[in-house]
Formats: C-alpha cells, structure tokens, sequence
C-alpha cells in the first residue's frame, strides 16, 4: 500500500480539509512519516506550527499523493523531524521561534527567525510571552583549520537587493564553508494574517514576496475557495493563468540578464531588460498594475481583459519571440560567460531531491515537478506545455531551464488568448469555516498556502510557505569548493526569496 | 555580439524624455535641503538602497530605474555600494525590528549632507504591516525622512520623479 495512504488511514481524519486530507496522527505515526521522509519515500511540503500543534505536508513521489499529518503537542514538545531529515531543520528552528514549540532533538537549537529584537519570545505561541532582554549574539559555527579567512556579508549588500547575512570560510579564493543567516526581513506576516477578513488576508499573501505577487494571491484565493467549497468562475481561472505566465515570463528574463551581469556580461542585462520592462508595460496596461499585485482577490479576479489588452500582450509575445532567440544565441555563443556559468556551482540531483528542491533549483539537477503538472491545476489541464529538465545542477542548467520556460510560457499565453471563455469575473466567497491547502508553481517554484478560515469567514491560522525554503539550504552547499567571486553567478541562479522566507 | 552592437547604433535609443519632477515633493524637499549643501554636491547625486524589510516589490521597481527606457545615470543619480560613498539613502520596507540596528547603522555611516527618501507605502507608516511585533512602522521612526515616495509599488516613473525632485533642491 503506498505510504501516505497507510500513514493517514491509522489517523483520526479531519473533515473539513480541501481538497486533500488532513488526519491527526500520534507521536509513532509521526516519527514513522519522518523516516518515510529520510528514506526519500516522501518529499517535505511544508512543516508549520500553531499554538499547540504542528503540521506536516507530505508528498508521496510515486504515487503523486499529497496530505497533511497534524500532531498535538503535548508540554509544548514534539519529536524533531529534523532529526531524521534534515531539510525540516530550519521550518524547526522557525517554529520554535515563532510558537514556542521544541522539537525534541532538534539538532541544531540556535534561534533563526528570531533575533531576539521582538520584544516578545513565540510571539504566535498564545501564551503568556516572556520578555526579551539583551538577546545573545548568534554564535555561527566554530571553524578550525589552517590558511581559514572569514568573510562576513551583508545584512545591507552591495546591489539592490534584499538584505540577509552570509557568513564565507576561505582558504585563499577557494570557499570551504558557506553559513546564511536570515530572517531580517521577518514581518509577522501570519500574525497579522490570524483574524483578518479574507480581503486584507489576500492582500497581505499577495506581499509575502513581491516578485511572486501573482502566485501568492493564486494560491491564497485557490486555498479560500478549497477551504469554503466554492470555484471560480471559468474565465477568472484562465485569466489568473495569464497573470502567472506574465510573471513568470518578466522574472525569467529579469532573471538571465542578471545572471549574465554577475559575470559583468552587461549586454545580455540591457536587453534582457528591456524584454521586462515591456512584459511589466503590457501588464500595467492590461491589468492596470505592472506587477499585476491584488489582481487576483478570493473568487476570481478584479480587473477583466479587454480587446485592447489582448491585442496588447499578443504584440508583447511577437516582440519576445522576435528578440529572445538572437539573446539565447548570445548566451550559447559567448565563451567567456560560458566559461563562468558552465560547471559552477553544481547541486547535484541526490540533493535537490532530499531537499524537495522546486522550480529552476530543481529542474536544473534532475527534478522533473512543478505543480502545474502535478497536483495540477486548471486551466494547466487542458493546456499544451513541456516541464524542461536537465541533470547538470550548475548555473548555465539553471538558464537554461529559464530560457526554455521563457520559451513554454510564450506558449501557453498564446493558448489562453485563443481559448479564454466569457463570463462573470468573480464569485462571492461564503462566510463558512474551513480548511483549504494550495500549490501553486510560481516563476521561483511552488508555492504552498495553507488556511483555516473561522466561522466568521475569516482567517484563523494561515500558513505561506515559499518554495525558498527548500532552495536556500542548497545554496550553502553548492557554493563550496567554488571561488568566492562565483557566489554572486551562484546566488542569482537560484534568486532566492528573502522576504518570501522570512515573512 | 557585433550584430547587437551595431544594431544599437543605427536603432535609436529606447530612452524616454524626463518626466517633471514631482510638485508636492519639491515644496516638501524645499525646506530639507539648505543652500550650503547644494553648493557642495553639485548636480549630482549618490544613491544607496536600503532594504529595511520590503517584499521586494520596490526592489524590482529601483532596479528597473537602470534599464534603456529610464536610464537613471543621465541624471547624475548612481547607485553606490557603500553608504560611505552615499549622499542618498533610498529606504524600503516597514522597517523590521530585525533590521532597525542595521539602518541604524548604515544612516550613521552615511557622511553630511544625506538625505534619507523612504520608498514605498509600507516605508511610510508600516502600510499593511502596521501593528505586527516584528516591524517598527515607518522609517522615520528609525532614521529622519526628507522625501517619501508612495505606492505599493512606486512604478520606474514615479520613483523617477522623486528623485528628480531631490535633485532639483540640491542643486537649485
């Protein structure tokens, strides 16, 4: 029998949750799921706490099950997960800091999201918080060895770019040890979520990471309209379906000019772009927004397609069509940059599948998912896409996989134009309670949400969880025995969330 | 890469005309700005970004300032990598608790004249992030403001006409 559907059939399922299962497992089952998850039976979705209990998405590889196994904790205490799998260790860490929940042999107990700078410990933990005085310095870990140089980075970079804190160990140019610390930019984002009506919720989801404001608000509104049992109207589904091609294709090729500008190939940046910029042009002239944010709200969208906005993005796909082809061929074309991209920093596919890696990371070392596909989603059903994949890990596979998206979702964007229905925009969302999970593939990966929403109608306890998690670890361990002047090309592959990760 | 070179000689340039700079951020900047500070920095100005816990968003929208059709650096606005070489910090964010130290800290490592111009909604009063633990609610909680540019967020043109604004009271 496959291993999620035994693990839920021992459990006390619990009704209300759409559209797949939650159950209520005891401390064995739990400890059983976490060594399914070890032995890469079972792929990590998502670990999330509330109050006194935490939760656990699972994903079953083989089959393409997905559940939720939920545990009571009981004295604030629950078996580690990290223990036996290690990707769980930050979700623990974060936990920890944000409910009060000690997973028990928790391999690694320094704080993660908390800074000690809140004023409050387990601000999220509904108990009587203790205050914080003189929060210690974070002890990074020790490093012993000869001809060893530290080089400490940011929370403020250099660029423009969001601020997090990585820690380099060099031997000469070479890096031995990369240690990240995040959680800078954490803003209490499912703090301010728990009692908010689903209209501020959805705003607040579509700005847990701005470049993946679409695919927020996609899932948030997917995971209402699971939770209350209600559909979007058919034109609203294909229309969201846009928003989220258009986003993809803006941060693709936002994305590959940069990548080329790490590695002072300014050329590919300036006309790449100039590619973004008009993708985010005809989304502000269609949608009224250039990064389309609120657009998607629970039941539908807010803004329709006119015959202007249609003719619009069907000359925006004319010109990428026109001026991308010749910029791939510079890319494969230029040696120099080639020789930067090509063999550096590989992640090789036994990781990217123990981490569960999504989107580019992971199509890029071996991983053939995304949530398009599987779960699945309409309008995706029914439209014409390939998932590219490729098994070098290195920074030129992660263009690579970028450019052929580019190409797909040229693609699909034409699919919709042709075969978008009429019809109403929006639905209204009942007050009801209830419990919806969605998965949804942004440009970056998939994005899970999950929500309780109260009698009221509106949010109990809301869970956002960035496809990042799975994909900043990874970073650490990419970047070694590489030179320090590859971790810009290495961490622009990946353009991890920061934001998205913090909350 | 011959063909794209050449092709950029003959096309013309994609860059567009300055927009005018913004009316109220000009009455706002003039009391700011004092006349011995636009002698010494001349029409020029030296940006440094400040992500004090923005989603991102306003991030895409700086960043997009340097592309053909905005081309930030004919106006003598650069970005620079160190507050130490900055006259500008362009803040975003509701400002973190997280993150207060570190604009803390980048502000006192900014040398006079600076001015401080707060990006974004969130940067102004915490926006939607207002009331959580983990934000302070507005960078002028933590660092004096001179300049706020809103929207959620400020699109390549607004941000453009703020800092036009600025640079119009420096150098008056």
């Amino acid at each position: 029998m496959a291993v999620l559907t035994e693990i839920l059939r021992n459990a006390a399922p619990v009704e209300a949750h759409q559209p797949w299962p939650r159950a209520v497992v005891d401390v064995a089952a739990w400890k059983t799921a976490a060594n399914r998850l070890a032995d890469g039976a079972l792929t990590l979705a998502g670990l999330w706490g509330e109050a006194n209990a935490v939760h656990m998405a699972l994903i079953e590889p083989a089959t393409g099950d997905i559940g939720v196994i939920s545990l009571d904790c009981e004295e604030c205490r629950y078996p580690s997960v990290s223990r036996y799998h290690p990707p769980a260790l930050r979700l623990e860490r974060a936990i920890r800091d944000l409910f009060g929940l000690h997973p028990d042999g928790l391999p690694d107990d320094r704080p993660w999201l908390d800074h000690g700078r809140w004023g409050v410990r387990a601000p999220l933990g509904g108990r009587v918080a203790e205050p914080v005085t003189n929060p210690p310095a974070y002890d990074f870990l020790p490093v012993e060895g000869e001809s060893l140089h530290q080089i400490p980075v940011g929370p403020v970079h250099a660029g423009i770019i969001e601020p997090g804190h990585f820690r380099f160990t060099a031997n000469g140019e070479t890096v031995v040890r990369l240690e990240e610390r995040l959680g800078y930019v954490h803003k209490g984002i499912e703090s301010l979520m728990a009692g908010a009506g689903l209209e501020h919720a959805a705003q607040l989801a579509g700005r847990t990471s701005g470049d993946s404001t679409v695919a927020y608000a996609y899932a948030f509104a997917r995971a209402s309209e699971a939770a209350t049992g209600i559909g979007a109207p058919p034109r609203a589904v294909w229309l969201r379906a846009l928003m989220a091609e258009l986003e993809r294709l803006a941060n693709h090729l936002g994305d590959i000019g940069a990548i080329c500008n790490d590695a002072s190939f300014a050329l590919m940046h300036a006309h790449c772009g100039v590619l973004r910029e008009r993708v985010l042009r005809a989304a502000d002239g269609c949608f009224g927004h250039r990064l389309m944010r609120d657009r998607i709200v629970p039941g539908g969208v807010a803004v329709d397609l006119d015959a202007e906005g249609r003719a619009a993005i069907r000359a925006l796909v004319a010109e990428v069509r026109l001026r991308f082809p010749p910029l791939v061929e510079l890319y494969d074309n230029t040696a120099s940059l080639k020789d930067r991209t090509v063999a550096t920093g590989i992640l090789t596919p036994a990781l990217a599948n123990q981490y569960g890696a999504g989107g580019y990371v992971g199509r890029a070392s071996g991983r053939a998912v995304d949530a398009r596909r599987s779960p699945g989603y309409a309008p995706y059903d029914t439209l014409e896409f390939e998932v590219p994949v490729l098994a070098e890990g290195d920074v030129d596979a992660r263009v690579w996989i970028r450019i052929r998206e580019v190409e797909q979702s040229l693609g699909l964007v034409e699919q919709i134009l042709t075969q978008l229905p009429e019809g109403p925009l929006r639905v209204d969302v009942p007050q009801r309670a209830g419990e919806g999970m969605a998965i949804v593939e942004g440009f970056r990966g998939d994005v899970l949400v999950w929500l309780r929403l109260g009698e009221d109608g509106g949010v109990a306890r809301c869970h956002l969880r960035d496809p990042s998690w799975f994909q900043w670890p990874l970073l650490e361990a990419v970047i070694e025995g590489n030179i320090v002047a590859d971790f810009p090309l290495c961490n622009k592959s990946f353009n991890c969330s920061y934001s998205g990760h913090d909350l | 890469m011959r063909k794209h070179l050449l092709e950029s000689l003959y096309k013309g340039p994609l860059t567009e005309p300055a927009p005018q700079p913004d009316e109220s951020a000009l009455q706002e900047l003039a009391a700011a700005l004092n006349r011995a500070a636009r002698r010494r920095l001349g029409r020029s100005l030296s940006i440094r970004e400040v992500d004090a816990g923005s989603c991102n968003g306003c991030e895409l929208e700086i960043n997009a300032l340097g592309n053909a059709f905005y081309d930030l650096e004919r106006f003598g606005l650069r970005f620079v990598a160190s507050p130490r070489h900055a006259d500008v910090l362009l803040v975003t964010g509701p400002v973190t608790a997280n993150m207060r130290e570190a604009l803390e800290r980048t502000w006192n490592a900014t040398p006079d004249p600076k001015w401080v111009v707060a990006v974004g909604d969130c940067a102004f009063d915490g926006g939607c992030f207002a009331g959580s633990y983990a934000v302070t609610g507005g960078v002028s909680q933590v660092v004096p403001v001179d300049l706020h540019i809103g929207g959620c967020p400020p699109s390549p043109t607004e941000l453009l006409k703020g800092l036009l604004a600025l640079l119009e009271c420096a150098s008056a």
